[in-house]
């Protein structure tokens, strides 16, 4: 509040100044104190009726009129406004905003004078408008939410705890929802662009944010369905793979999606969290079909939690906010999910003849040493991670070590989210090189729309 | 968003699951209500960690007493708000108090003056954030944007008459802030 320490009582006026630049004639007339019996007389109001006695005298001194200074009246009074009761008591809010024409203003301070209700009430009202504040722009710190939880947590364990492996998703969809909150609607428009990897080559699609929202909402519907929930999206996809179903989700609206895409995509994630919660710590391993493959339920939490990370990131940079990276612990559960797929992506890709074959000519037993390359991720968060390169079903070896390369935890995240190519990863690179740029062009074959 | 059309239903449920120890609907509550708590805190409080102090204090509260919140009494919403009050006033006196045992500035007056002026600001934000959502745009445009009440009165497309209703109305329920003791003893 502005102005209140030049007070120190509280409950004194407002001082004028401080909410009204526009400073009109009714300003300079504090409202007539009366007593609370109604006018208690003929003298003229005193500004100053209500302090106590023990403060010093506030200066200035009530102002004597300008009538009686013998000083020229600055201005002839505007006509006198003959106004009903009923009108003046409507006015006094306006009033107390500074908020009436001055011949209205003129009008209800003559009636203060012999109103005792109404003047009482404009005292109230004035009072009032003191007490409005632009509200305080805070930014709720976001890591405040993890913090209260566990602290709450601690104290009373929960019955039904939200498994460990649905905490990213938790975390990051509030985080999303934070952003959301303080974005404007004409944001909800600005254009976002997609980016992903297929085959070699970056691909986009352009979108909106509320575009992105909708699509969120549609793969996440993928997890909804796995567990029995309502799918968000209303006539089926071709194919259940997430780009198809966002496409769906996008030309079957009549109208581009706006905001009110935010609501549903909300309730959706807090089903989510509350069912899988529901549901257990052994529910992780159910199946989640995204068409053209599986991942078991406790990854695919784990996967949309990465996407709704790297999608808000997309939203921040399109309205232009700053966004963290998520927390370390589960920007380490998410690097982990994306060492855990590169075997698999590093297989696909030598099948569609993309990646060198293995050197050993021939498939590596499963459950047997394999040649290994050492992932190593700096930063919070990070770790290291042996990844077979043989096949998905070899057993990493530090005795087969091959290559070593060393990225930060975003950029690694950044790369498998397609939106670095893998030729400008910023990585610390040894060893076989073959096998280094396999495992980079695999990393961002992770990604997808 | 949701916030103000939350029908009590939520609100009763959300008691349920909380009794039950569902920590998904803890998180639920926290994203209802992080920013309605943190911001009256650091109202009464003026500092960002302090706010976090009472944030935690108060989730930690409601998820170990759930009990204590009856829905008959009203919303949750304001429920919430009241508890909030209560521990950033609480705690506003004790650094308060503390740091007048300390340096010895200031007096026990001043002090008090300072809670009921801290305390006061608190319940006048809240008022603005749960008057219904016409007589808060109109308050906006009057005060902050210093439009007349005319020129409110087309901007939000209502007769004067209306507008002046609405400033008049909002300014009577933002005045009860200074009603101590309203709210389930707030202080």
């Amino acid at each position: 509040m502005t102005g209140t320490e030049a007070h120190d009582s509280y409950g004194e006026k407002p001082d004028p100044e401080d909410h009204n630049a526009q400073v009109g004639p009714q300003r300079d007339t504090p409202p007539p104190e009366n007593g609370p019996g109604g006018p208690s007389g003929p003298e003229p109001p005193h500004p100053n009726a209500p302090r106590t006695p023990d403060e010093p005298p506030r200066i200035p001194m009530p102002r004597t009129s300008v009538e009686d200074t013998g000083l020229p009246l600055p201005e002839p009074p505007p006509a006198p406004l003959f106004l009903e009761h009923r009108v003046l008591k409507s006015l006094l809010g306006a009033w107390a905003l500074a908020a009436c024409s001055p011949e209205e203003t003129a009008a209800v301070e003559d009636h203060l004078g012999t109103c005792g209700a109404c003047a009482d009430e404009a005292l109230r009202l004035r009072d009032a408008v003191g007490l409005l504040h632009p509200p305080e722009s805070l930014d709720l710190d976001p890591t405040l939410r993890t913090r209260v939880l566990e602290s709450c947590l601690d104290r009373r364990p929960p019955r039904i705890p939200v498994p460990e492996w649905a905490t990213p998703y938790d975390a990051e969809t509030a985080r999303l929802d934070a952003l959301l909150q303080d974005i404007g609607d004409a944001e909800w428009h600005a254009p976002v662009r997609l980016r992903w990897f297929e085959g070699d080559e970056q691909t986009s699609r352009r979108t909106t944010v509320a575009g992105v929202i909708a699509h969120l909402l549609t793969v996440d519907g993928l997890v909804a369905l796995t567990l029995g929930l309502d799918d968000p999206l209303e006539a089926p996809a071709e194919t259940p793979t997430p780009a198809a179903r966002t496409e769906a989700f996008w030309t079957t609206s009549h109208f581009p999606p706006t905001r009110s895409v935010r609501a549903p995509w909300r309730e959706q994630a807090h089903n989510l969290v509350r069912t899988v919660a529901f549901a257990g710590g052994g529910s992780g391993r159910l199946p989640v079909s995204y068409g053209a493959f599986e991942l078991p339920l406790r990854d695919s939490m784990l996967d949309r939690a990465f996407e709704t990370w790297v999608h808000a990131g997309d939203i921040a940079e399109a309205v232009d906010y700053p966004y963290e990276p998520p927390s370390p612990r589960h920007l380490h559960a998410m690097i982990d999910l994306g060492a855990r797929m590169l075997p698999t992506a590093l297989a696909a890709r030598r099948q569609a003849g993309l990646a060198t074959p293995g050197q050993t000519r021939h498939l590596v037993p499963a459950g047997t040493p394999g040649r290994s390359l050492r992932l190593e991720i700096e930063g919070l968060g990070g770790g290291e991670w042996l990844i077979p390169l043989d096949s998905p079903g070899a057993l990493p070896s530090p005795d087969h070590e091959v290559a070593h390369i060393a990225l930060d935890g975003v950029e690694f995240c950044q790369l498998a989210a397609g939106h670095v190519p893998p030729e400008e990863a910023a990585a610390g690179q040894l060893g076989d090189r073959e096998a280094i740029r396999d495992v980079l062009f695999a990393a961002a074959s992770l990604s997808r729309m | 968003m949701t916030n103000k059309d939350a029908p009590p239903r939520w609100d009763r449920k959300m008691q349920q699951r909380l009794a039950r120890g569902e920590a998904a609907a803890l998180g639920e509550l926290y994203d209802r209500f992080a920013s309605l708590v943190h911001g009256l805190a650091h109202r009464v409080l003026g500092d960002d960690r302090a706010a976090d102090g009472v944030t935690r204090e108060v989730f930690a509260h409601v998820w170990e007493n759930p009990e204590a919140y009856d829905p008959k009494q009203g919303p949750l919403r304001s429920w919430v708000a009241t508890l909030t009050h209560r521990l950033a006033v609480q705690r506003l006196r004790a650094t308060e108090t503390a740091a007048l045992a300390h340096d010895g500035s200031g007096s026990t007056e001043e002090l008090e003056r300072k809670v009921r002026r801290a305390s006061v600001a608190a319940r006048a934000d809240y008022i603005v954030t749960s008057m219904p959502a016409p007589l808060r745009a109109a308050l906006e445009l009057a005060y902050f944007q210093r439009r007349d009440y005319r020129q409110t009165s087309a901007d939000l497309g209502v007769t004067e008459d209306e507008a002046r209703r609405r400033l008049r109305l909002g300014l009577q329920l933002l005045s009860t802030a200074h009603d101590t003791g309203r709210s389930g003893g707030a202080e």
